[in-house]
């Protein structure tokens, strides 16, 4: 069975995995800095990072796009991901300089003189790659049958989602927790997890590193790209389709709506958390700023603005708004949130079907204006 | 008042035995029995409020009474007690429901929007790994014959007429292979033509399934009226054939002539 709906698509696909996994990191190897086809690591690794948002926008779209959940809590599950992976990173400094301390320095300002257990299993590089997706997944799984079986849906679904991800922010924040008379160190409150060395053994700085961390997310990418477009080829994408059109009638044809979202739901969470995963080390640390309620809506506008229920809509939104922000914040920092709040409103108004959809928008009135050339044209 | 069929000619398909629902102390549903024969085609009127769509909320399990039994009889002589399934479950027991306004995938072809519905395996694993087969496909081109919309398998089926919509959806059951159809005023907001061909498709089903029609139209009562339950204060009021309910003084006083009146 092809995936693909037409030879375009297929045509593009392949292109757009050619170019990224194998040309824009030779042009980074292979090439000297002083080349015009030089593309320069900052260059990769800040691509690499869009990368990790187009596929936070493409789980986003999965739930709001095609099963019609607006989930406001895709940047928690993105962070929680960024977390699990940042802590093993954290763990991998080595012994610190200036406080001399094998621990990582937040846990030493706490007092601490050795690891606590629930930090310990993240020394392992492949038991954070599985919990970076499957802390999200069991958040996931654990609030999504709380809320999918009291029938929570629509707006109130949105509500209660960021409600979660808001809650989840304080806490990270947090520098401590006290429990039960126990205090239970956290994430490094404010600064987060940063100041990474190493990665797997290797300088998670050096371009080399750089380069395979750009293309395990184009990786990331292009398999989140393929099961969507499997799944929406098969009955379960039409029933995903149905939930967000007719819930009632899809359950009354006796399908479990309410498994087919927690379903959903949880894999969502955990294409999330593996981006999150994938960002930490390029971008070289996660804070709770990356919790607040503002990001998930950054991945709301992404969606919508890309083309909300299409395969490709979310990368190119993801894409285009990122690359926007860096060049306002740069160029008038102070501008770049009423940029956003414009593009979004004209989105609403004008695009319902976003960038993707603009062509199939704009075809009746360029058809319009040829026909009108065409009549008011002298016949020859 | 209900009929309690004391031969039994044919067996009985569904029987509601003394049911109760009240909402913050108001009785939808008062005391009801009603009992429907298998192949049977049986109009419920009544006028607003009446309870007819807490009625059907009752049968799909959508919900649970207060008190008194619903019993669905299966063909191996078996007894489900309908007030203790889920929502989900009713279908796959072989009742399907259809909503009064016309609740359709819009963004899907007629034809996935039969697929969806045939009968079948629900699972997120199957659905995942469903393939279709030439019996799927057959039976999803014999519904389509049925409800009048082969030329319009391709078609999205948001962009049908509203008439094409209510049937399709009557497509959509057909699709379920069910024992019961519970069918929300079908005729509601159709052009004559087309409430006339609901009818026929209605007639053309009896026999093969058993049906609870609820209308309003008196008209369209008229064509597909076999047994009418008239329902009133959550009560089957009366039960009979049309005229005899028809004539009925009492029906008249809460009903019809409420009608008329109101015309």
């Amino acid at each position: 069975m092809n995936i693909f709906d037409n030879k375009i698509e297929f045509r593009g696909f392949l292109i757009g995995a050619l170019v990224l996994v194998f040309l824009l990191p030779m042009l980074n190897a292979l090439t000297s800095p002083d080349s015009f086809l030089h593309v320069s690591s900052f260059q990769l690794s800040l691509w690499g990072k869009y990368v990790t948002y187009a596929v936070l926008a493409m789980s986003l779209n999965i739930l709001w796009g095609y099963t019609g959940l607006l989930c406001l809590c895709q940047s928690l599950f993105f962070a929680l991901g960024a977390y699990a992976f940042g802590m093993y990173l954290v763990l991998h400094i080595g012994i610190d300089e200036v406080y001399n301390t094998p621990l990582p320095v937040f846990m030493d300002f706490q007092g601490y003189t050795e690891l606590p257990w629930y930090w310990a299993p993240f020394e392992y590089g492949a038991f954070a790659v599985f919990a970076a997706m499957a802390i999200p997944g069991v958040v996931a799984l654990i609030f999504g049958i709380l809320v999918f079986r009291s029938r929570i849906k629509g707006v109130y679904f949105s509500i209660i989602t960021q409600a979660l991800t808001y809650a989840l922010m304080l806490l990270f924040f947090k520098n401590n927790l006290e429990l039960f008379g126990q205090s239970y160190i956290l994430f490094g409150g404010n600064n987060g997890l940063n100041d990474f060395k190493e990665i797997f053994g290797a300088d998670v700085d050096s371009a080399s590193t750089q380069r395979w961390l750009f293309i395990g997310s184009v990786l990331l990418m292009l398999s989140v790209y393929l099961l969507v477009a499997w799944v929406l080829k098969t009955k379960f994408g039409k029933v995903q389709q149905a939930i967000r059109d007719s819930e009632n009638r899809i359950r009354f044809s006796g399908y479990s709506t309410t498994s087919y979202k927690l379903l959903i739901f949880t894999v969502c969470a955990m294409i999330a958390g593996a981006a999150g995963a994938l960002y930490v080390p390029q971008v070289g640390g996660i804070n709770a700023n990356e919790m607040t309620p503002a990001k998930s809506l950054d991945v709301v506008v992404w969606v919508a603005f890309g083309g909300r229920g299409t395969k490709f809509g979310p990368v190119l939104g993801a894409v285009v708004v990122s690359v926007l922000k860096s060049f306002f914040l740069r160029a008038a920092p102070d501008s770049w949130l009423i940029i956003l709040g414009a593009i979004f409103i004209f989105t609403v108004l004008f695009m319902p079907n976003g960038l993707v959809g603009l062509p199939q928008q704009l075809k009746p009135w360029i058809d319009r204006l040829k026909s009108r050339k065409a009549t008011t044209s002298p016949v020859s | 008042m209900a009929h309690v069929p004391s031969e039994k000619h044919t067996p009985l398909i569904l029987s509601v035995d003394g049911v109760t629902k009240s909402f913050d102390g108001f009785k939808a549903i008062n005391d009801l029995n009603f009992y429907l024969e298998e192949g049977e085609l049986r109009t419920v009127i009544g006028p607003n409020g009446a309870g007819k769509s807490t009625f059907m909320d009752l049968i799909t399990a959508r919900t649970k009474p207060d008190s008194g039994r619903i019993r669905y009889h299966q063909d191996d002589g078996s007894d489900v007690d309908l007030t203790r399934v889920r929502e989900h479950q009713v279908s796959q027991l072989g009742i399907g429901r259809k909503f009064q306004n016309p609740t359709i995938y819009k963004s899907h072809t007629v034809y996935d929007n039969l697929q969806l519905s045939l009968s079948g395996k629900r699972g997120l694993l199957s659905s995942l790994f469903y393939k279709e087969t030439k019996e799927n496909r057959d039976k999803i081109y014999d519904v389509l014959e049925t409800i009048r919309l082969s030329e319009f398998a391709d078609r999205l089926a948001g962009s049908l007429s509203h008439g094409q919509k209510q049937w399709l959806e009557i497509g959509m059951l057909l699709a379920q292979d069910p024992k019961i159809m519970l069918v929300d005023e079908p005729a509601a907001g159709m052009s004559d033509e087309e409430t006339d061909r609901t009818g026929e498709l209605l007639l053309s089903l009896e026999g093969k399934h058993s049906l609870i029609v609820i209308e309003h139209d008196m008209e369209f009562v008229r064509q597909i009226a076999r047994r009418v339950t008239v329902l009133h204060q959550g009560h089957v009021l009366k039960e009979g054939s049309f005229d005899f309910v028809r004539s009925d003084p009492e029906v008249i006083e809460v009903y019809l002539g409420r009608q008329t009146r109101n015309h």
